[in-house]
C-alpha cells in the first residue's frame, strides 16, 4: 500500500480524527434518540402495543418445527432510536424469533417489513443491505482472519469482492484504504487497535463480542440486533460493552437485543419485550416489567407461592 | 547403483511434467478447500473435463485446437460446477464431498461405456488431437534439453506448463490477497456470520467451486496434451487423491503449498522407485522382502508413512502455519 495512490478522499479519511471518523460511522442521520425514548412515554404498555416511529414491524409471524410452535408472534413494533430488550425465559423462543426477524430462518406466516419496506423474501445475506445488521448467540469470531480483516469483512458494496475486479488491485486499493480507516477508527472507539494484527482466535470470549459488534457495525446498519452479547463476559468487560451499546442509541442507532439478566435489561432498555413460549406476553419500560404479573408466572411458574404439594410433584 | 538415473528422475518429479499436472489440479483444489473450505473429493472429474473438452473438441468433431481449449479449461468445468455445486453448495460441506466423489466415477465410466464409443473412444480414449500444440514447438524433438531431463516434446509441454503455473500461482495470490480473498476465507470460517455482514455465501462458493474446477481441467488438459491421449483410466479416484496429498503436504491455504507439494511428491516418488528398483536389480533387498514388481506398490506405501508422520508432526504442512492451524473454530 503506497500513499501516492491515494485518492484526496481516502488520505483526507485518514487523517481525520479516529474519534470523529468513528461518530461518522455510527451516525444515523436523521434520528433523534431522545425524542424516539421521550415518545414511548404514551405507548400502552401491552403486546403488540403501536409504536410513533416503529423501524421493523412483525405481524402475524409463525415458525413451527413438527408439532411444536416455536414462535407465534401476533404483533410488534420496534421503535426507532431507542435500545428495546428482548427477554423470556429459557425456550421462550427470542432466538428463533430473531432468527425470523432477519431472515436467517424461514417463517411459516407472517410478515415484517424493516423502515417500511416489505422484507419477507429478502435472503438473508441482502438484509445487511437494507440496513439491519445481527450478532450471533454464540460468537462466531472469524477465528483464522486478522482482527483488522474481521473488521473490513463488515464494509458493503465493496468493489475488490467481485471475481474479476480483485484481480485489478489498483481497481480497489483507494476504498480497501477507505475501509481500513473506517476499520481502525472503530478499533479505536472499542480500544481494541493493539489487537489489530492478532487472529481473532486468540481473543478472549468478551473480546469476540466486541469485536464481532465492532464488525456489525462496519455495515453502518441503522438497526443492531444483538443476541445475548452479554453472555459469558466478565463483569468488567459487561459493563464497557453496555456503555457501547448506549453509545450506539447515542448516534441514532436502533438497537434490539436479546438477553437473559434482568439487571442488565433494567439499566440499558429503553423498552422491554417479554416473550414466553412463543408469544409476546407484556411489553412496557424497564420498570414497569417486573411489576407485571404475566412476566413473574412466565419465568416463576404460574403457582409459584401456593403450598407445595409434594405428592403431585412428585 | 547408478546415481545419475537416480537423480535425473528425482529432478524430473521435481520439474517436470506430472509436478505441473498435479500442480495445477492442487491450486484448484487450494482455491476450494485451502481458501474457501469446500470439500471437493473429485478433482479427478475437473481433470477429465479438461482432458475430453479438448480431446473430444479435436479429434471427434474437428474442431480447432483453441475452440478445444476454451471447452476443456472453461466451458466442461463451469457446467460441471453448476452441476455438483447448484443443489449442494446450499447444504453442509460433506455433501458437496459425496457428490464430487461420485460424480468423478460417473464421468469415468460414462467416457469408458462402449455404446459411446464413436465419441470417448470408450476404454481406449482418444488421441493424437494436440498436433497443432507441437506445431508451435521451438525444440528439435530429436533432441534432449534442460541438462539432458526432457527430450524435444517433453521439454515444450514441460515449458509452457511452467508458465501456465506461474500464472496460475499470480493469480491465485492475487485473488487471495483481495477482498475477494477475504469474503471466502470469512465464508470458510463461518458462513453465517458472512451472510449477516452482506456477503452471499453461496455464490462465493460457486465462484471458488468454479475457478478452482478450471485450474484442474487446466491441469487435466495439459497431462492430455503431454502424452497425446485422453483415456477414462487416466482420471480415476487415486488422481484426486495425488492432489490431495501434494495440498495438504504442501500446506492448505498458502499460496505456494500446492505446487510445493506437488513438487515434492514426485520428487519422493521417482526418487524412491528408482532407489528401490535399482537395490532390488543389485540384491541389496533380497528377493524374500520385495521383488521388481512390487516397488510402485512400496513406494505408495512409504508416502503413506510419510503422510502419517506429516499429520502428526506437522499437520499444517510445510508453508503453513502451526499458529493458525491452533487456533480453534469456535
Amino acid at each position: 500500500m503506497t500513499d501516492e495512490s491515494d485518492t484526496p478522499a481516502a488520505a483526507a479519511d485518514r487523517r481525520a480524527d479516529p474519534d470523529e471518523l468513528a461518530d461518522a460511522v455510527i451516525r444515523v442521520p436523521g434520528v433523534d434518540p431522545e425524542r424516539a425514548r421521550a415518545a414511548l412515554a404514551d405507548v400502552p404498555r401491552e403486546p403488540g402495543a403501536p409504536k410513533p416511529d416503529p423501524i421493523l414491524v412483525a405481524d402475524g409471524v409463525v415458525r413451527r418445527f413438527g408439532g411444536l410452535t416455536a414462535v407465534d408472534v401476533g404483533h410488534v413494533e420496534i421503535q426507532r432510536g431507542v435500545i428495546t430488550a428482548l427477554i423470556g425465559p429459557n425456550g421462550a423462543g427470542k432466538t428463533t424469533f430473531f432468527n425470523l426477524l432477519t431472515n436467517f430462518d424461514h417463517a411459516d406466516q407472517g410478515t415484517r417489513s424493516f423502515d417500511g419496506r416489505p422484507i419477507d423474501n429478502v435472503p438473508a445475506h441482502k438484509i445487511a443491505n437494507h440496513g439491519m445488521v445481527r450478532t450471533f448467540q454464540l460468537t462466531k469470531a472469524l477465528s483464522k482472519m486478522k482482527v483488522i480483516d474481521n473488521m473490513k469483512l463488515g464494509a458493503t458494496n465493496q468493489r475488490g469482492e467481485m471475481f474479476w475486479r480483485s484481480l485489478l488491485p489498483f481497481s480497489w486499493r483507494n476504498q480497501e484504504l477507505e475501509i481500513e480507516a473506517r476499520a481502525e477508527a472503530l478499533l479505536e472507539r472499542f480500544n481494541m487497535i493493539h489487537m489489530r494484527d492478532q487472529f481473532a482466535g486468540t481473543l478472549s470470549g468478551g473480546q469476540r463480542k466486541l469485536l464481532e459488534m465492532a464488525r456489525a457495525l462496519m455495515v453502518e446498519p441503522q438497526m443492531v440486533m444483538l443476541d445475548e452479547p452479554m453472555a459469558g463476559v466478565n463483569p468488567a468487560l459487561t459493563q464497557s460493552l453496555l456503555q457501547h451499546v448506549i453509545g450506539l442509541r447515542d448516534q441514532g442507532m436502533t438497537v434490539l437485543f436479546v438477553e437473559h439478566d434482568m439487571d442488565m435489561v433494567q439499566e440499558i432498555s429503553d423498552w422491554v419485550i417479554v416473550m414466553a413460549e412463543g408469544s409476546i406476553i407484556a411489553e412496557g419500560p424497564p420498570q414497569s416489567i417486573g411489576q407485571n404479573q404475566a412476566v413473574v408466572d412466565a419465568y416463576l411458574g404460574g403457582s409459584h407461592g401456593a403450598p407445595l404439594d409434594l405428592d403431585r410433584e412428585l | 547403483m547408478d546415481w545419475g538415473s537416480i537423480l535425473d528422475n528425482t529432478l524430473r518429479g521435481l520439474i517436470g511434467e506430472q509436478f505441473i499436472f498435479f500442480g495445477l489440479a492442487a491450486i484448484g483444489l487450494n482455491l476450494h478447500f485451502g481458501y474457501t473450505g469446500l470439500l471437493n473429493f473429485g478433482q479427478a472429474v475437473f481433470m477429465a473435463a479438461g482432458a475430453y473438452g479438448l480431446a473430444m473438441m479435436v479429434a471427434t468433431w474437428d474442431l480447432s485446437f483453441w475452440v478445444g481449449v476454451v471447452v476443456g479449461v472453461v466451458v466442461f468445468p463451469v457446467i460441471l460446477a453448476l452441476i455438483l455445486g447448484a443443489p449442494t453448495l446450499r447444504l453442509r460441506a460433506d455433501y458437496l464431498a459425496i457428490v464430487t466423489i461420485a460424480a468423478a466415477e460417473i464421468f469415468r465410466l460414462i467416457m469408458r461405456s462402449p455404446s459411446l464409443d464413436q465419441w470417448t473412444g470408450s476404454s481406449d480414449g482418444l488421441t493424437a488431437f494436440a498436433n497443432r500444440f507441437y506445431e508451435f514447438s521451438p525444440f528439435d524433438p530429436g533432441q534432449r534439453y534442460f541438462f539432458d531431463l526432457f527430450i524435444g516434446n517433453q521439454m515444450w509441454v514441460v515449458l509452457v506448463g511452467w508458465v501456465v503455473l506461474a500464472v496460475g500461482v499470480f493469480i491465485c495470490w492475487l485473488l487471495v490477497r483481495s477482498p475477494w480473498g477475504r469474503v471466502v476465507k470469512a465464508v470458510r470460517e463461518d458462513e453465517d456470520a458472512a451472510r449477516s455482514l452482506g456477503k452471499n455465501a453461496y455464490s462465493y462458493k460457486m465462484q471458488a467451486l468454479i475457478f478452482g474446477g478450471m485450474f484442474g481441467a487446466a491441469g487435466g488438459m495439459l497431462r492430455a496434451i503431454g502424452t497425446q491421449s485422453a483415456q477414462p483410466d487416466n482420471f480415476v479416484t487415486e488422481i484426486t487423491f495425488f492432489v490431495w496429498v501434494a495440498l495438504i503436504l504442501g500446506g492448505a491455504g498458502t499460496v505456494l503449498g500446492p505446487v510445493l507439494g506437488a513438487a515434492i511428491l514426485y520428487a519422493v516418488l521417482n526418487f524412491t522407485d528408482v532407489l528401490l528398483r535399482q537395490a532390488v536389480r543389485a540384491d541389496y533387498i533380497p528377493n524374500s522382502i520385495m521383488s521388481g514388481v512390487q516397488v510402485g506398490q512400496v513406494r505408495f506405501m512409504m508416502i503413506g508413512l510419510a503422510l502419517i508422520l506429516l499429520a502428526a508432526f506437522r499437520p499444517q504442512g510445510i508453508l503453513g502455519s502451526k499458529e493458525e492451524m491452533a487456533l480453534d473454530d469456535r
